[in-house]
């Protein structure tokens, strides 16, 4: 029955507050069997509450989510039995090997015994940790570590695996060939793969992206179709006098500029034409200018109205002023 | 899929070992209760360390202070040696505070993650409790027998039914206080906390309990105390265990292994065991309760 149902993620108007905190405000979407899904947003968006609820660790304050077309709060064993999972923190242990592990594993998920050992070979291979099956975990590096999570994640075969950042913090290469495992499971397994990141670049190898700005889905498409719907270049320019060029854009030119990264940023359809005119009409003057093809960056500031790194530094900052608020509160 | 990003190369996976993960059933919690108690024993036996520092205590007891005051209680033990008379107290500190320490790796697991991945597998919380109290008693018992090894350093004679009861005694009590343990550490978030706590709940366990002087006759507050510390239903059967295996005079017998008693009632040893046992068995049950509730 499971098998199935062509949709490996069915989520409905999932909610989570945490007391006043609206952490999920109704998010719906669907993730059809073997896609590889990427789940997009600064921190404090809500993508780990709701990758949580999805993997039964949180219960929803609202709406439904099913896996595999298992209810998430109505049938979690059921779920829990069709998911793996790699979180953002390690959750090996280091005292044992890795290959008991990956043993722990699977006794903990029931996997027969007959075809412990050979799946647990195929998953060391495939991330190239066969030689160093027999060495304690303790001794692995980060990357190492990693990789070794998610051919755990992957002993019992999973419908769908739940990666958690599963590249943070690690060097090009070791990110490129998780990558290479993810799409190799794709293709053998038909793995559906549920990720959320927050490399852009890697938002790329997505099938689909979902962007996740303040608890909801704010866009949901192919990164190409993302992509072409931003349709436009994105020019940066910074000026002797920002707020003079903000407002002469807006009056000159009708195009609504916003501050980004330092810079004056403006999304005009034809950017290497707009540049001379900017020169000639601006009337303040331009220490170096820079355009771009539309990205995922470029995306991402278009639904959520910051860069990525924006949106993270805007958050810490906010704490900030919250710290220096209460404080000042005090000395009062 | 899209045309912009270089998709990477697809690797090369060999043959592909596929797993259907079974429902739930009772052979399913039996595998998971004992991988749960082969960690325990993995990790005691990679940790030499903390068997050494473990052991270290109770033969500080023993041998030092046991040593030590035999200058002054020669006349009171009746010719006794007062380390014979420690002893099974001593053996009781040895399992309880390995006990604890087993118990307390629940915390360390919780700090370093490793918990979150028992706790989303699809078994019952119950099978991975009771796998670590099993651990835990299994790694403590193998304590009791390193202490059991110094048995003819303090006059105990090897004979195969007092050991055996010995190490049943001390199964028992492992169990109880991993329970206990493991009872405690759902609530502790941090390893420091855990290790304060612990000193806390150990050291005045052990002082009551008896190990270190006999029951009777004491002053009516210290009684009062020393009849609810449950480690005395632990340390009094194995101290009458190892009595009835000495050859001592009668009056050396009643001044050191008098026996517990309720309002002027002696306690056989069965009902001290089962004291001990109900009281693991109710601690196992708060501590799967804990565990189950705390999503």
């Amino acid at each position: 029955m499971a098998d199935a149902t062509p949709v490996a993620i069915d989520v409905d108007e999932l909610k989570k507050s945490f007391g006043d905190v609206d952490a999920v405000r109704g998010v719906s979407f669907d993730v059809p069997t073997g896609e590889v899904f990427g789940f997009l947003g600064p921190n404090g968006a809500g993508k780990s509450t709701t990758i949580n609820m999805l993997c039964t660790l949180v219960t929803p304050t609202g709406g439904t989510a099913r896996i595999a077309g298992h209810d998430v709060v109505l049938e979690r064993d059921a779920v829990r039995r069709q998911i793996g999972l790699v979180f953002q923190d390690p959750t090996l242990d280091g005292y044992l090997t890795a290959a008991q592990n990956l043993r722990m594993h699977a006794e903990l998920y029931g996997v027969e015994r007959s075809v412990l050992a050979p799946r647990m070979r195929q998953m060391l291979e495939m991330v190239d940790l066969w030689d160093r099956r027999d060495a304690q975990v303790l001794t692995f590096s980060g990357g190492m570590r990693r990789r070794l999570e998610i051919a755990r994640g992957l002993m019992h075969s999973p419908r769908v695996l739940f990666l958690d950042e599963p590249t943070i913090g690690l060097d090009p290469q070791t990110r490129n060939s998780i990558w290479t495992y993810i799409r190799a499971l794709q293709e053998t397994e038909q793995t559906t793969i549920f990720m959320t990141t927050h490399y852009m670049d890697e938002a790329e190898f997505c099938d689909r992206i979902a962007i996740m700005d303040r608890g909801e889905v704010v866009a949901l498409d192919t990164p190409t179709a993302l992509k072409a719907s931003v349709g436009a270049d994105r020019v940066m320019i910074r000026t002797g006098d920002d707020a003079a060029a903000i407002e002469t854009l807006a009056e000159r030119f009708g195009i609504e500029a916003t501050m980004a990264e330092g810079a004056v940023t403006l999304f005009v359809p034809a950017g290497q034409e707009f540049v001379p005119r900017l020169f000639a009409e601006l009337g303040v003057s331009i220490t170096s200018v820079q355009v771009s093809r539309p990205t995922l960056d470029d995306v991402f500031m278009n639904y959520t109205g910051s860069t990525i790194h924006d949106a993270e530094a805007d958050t810490s900052s906010d704490q900030g002023k919250i710290r220096a608020r209460a404080m000042a509160g005090v000395r009062r | 899929m899209n045309a912009v990003a270089e998709a990477p190369e697809v690797a090369q996976v060999p043959e592909v070992a596929r797993v259907r993960v079974p429902d739930r059933s009772w052979r399913n919690e039996a595998r998971a209760i004992k991988v749960v108690w082969h960690r325990e024993l993995i990790r005691f036996s990679k940790d030499r360390m903390r068997v050494a520092t473990t052991l270290l205590q109770p033969l500080l007891f023993l041998f030092v202070l046991g040593s030590g005051l035999q200058n002054l209680s020669g006349a009171a033990t009746h010719g006794v040696d007062l380390k014979t008379f420690m002893f099974p107290g001593i053996l009781s500190l040895a399992v309880m505070s390995t006990a604890m320490f087993s118990a307390g790796s629940i915390v360390w697991d919780r700090e370093f993650g490793f918990l979150r991945e028992m706790m989303v597998a699809p078994v019952r919380r119950s099978s991975i409790v009771i796998g670590k109290c099993i651990g835990g008693a299994t790694v403590a018992s193998f304590q009791a027998i390193a202490v059991l090894c110094l048995a003819w350093a303090v006059h105990i004679p090897y004979d195969p039914l007092l050991i055996l009861g010995l190490l049943a005694m001390m199964l028992l009590l492992a169990f109880t206080i991993t329970a206990f343990g493991v009872m405690v550490a759902a609530r502790i978030k941090q390893m420091q906390s855990f290790f304060g706590v612990m000193q806390m709940i150990v050291m005045p366990m052990f002082f009551l309990s008896g190990a270190l002087f006999p029951v009777s006759g004491l002053p009516g507050w210290l009684a009062v105390l020393n009849r609810i510390d449950p480690l005395t239903y632990a340390v009094d059967p194995t101290r009458r265990v190892v009595f009835s295996h000495l050859d001592v005079s009668e009056a050396a017998r009643r001044t050191l292994d008098p026996g517990v008693t309720w309002w002027g009632w002696h306690l056989p040893v069965m009902f001290e065991v089962a004291v001990v046992f109900v009281l693991g068995i109710v601690m196992l049950g708060v501590a799967i309760w804990e565990f189950s509730a705390n999503d």
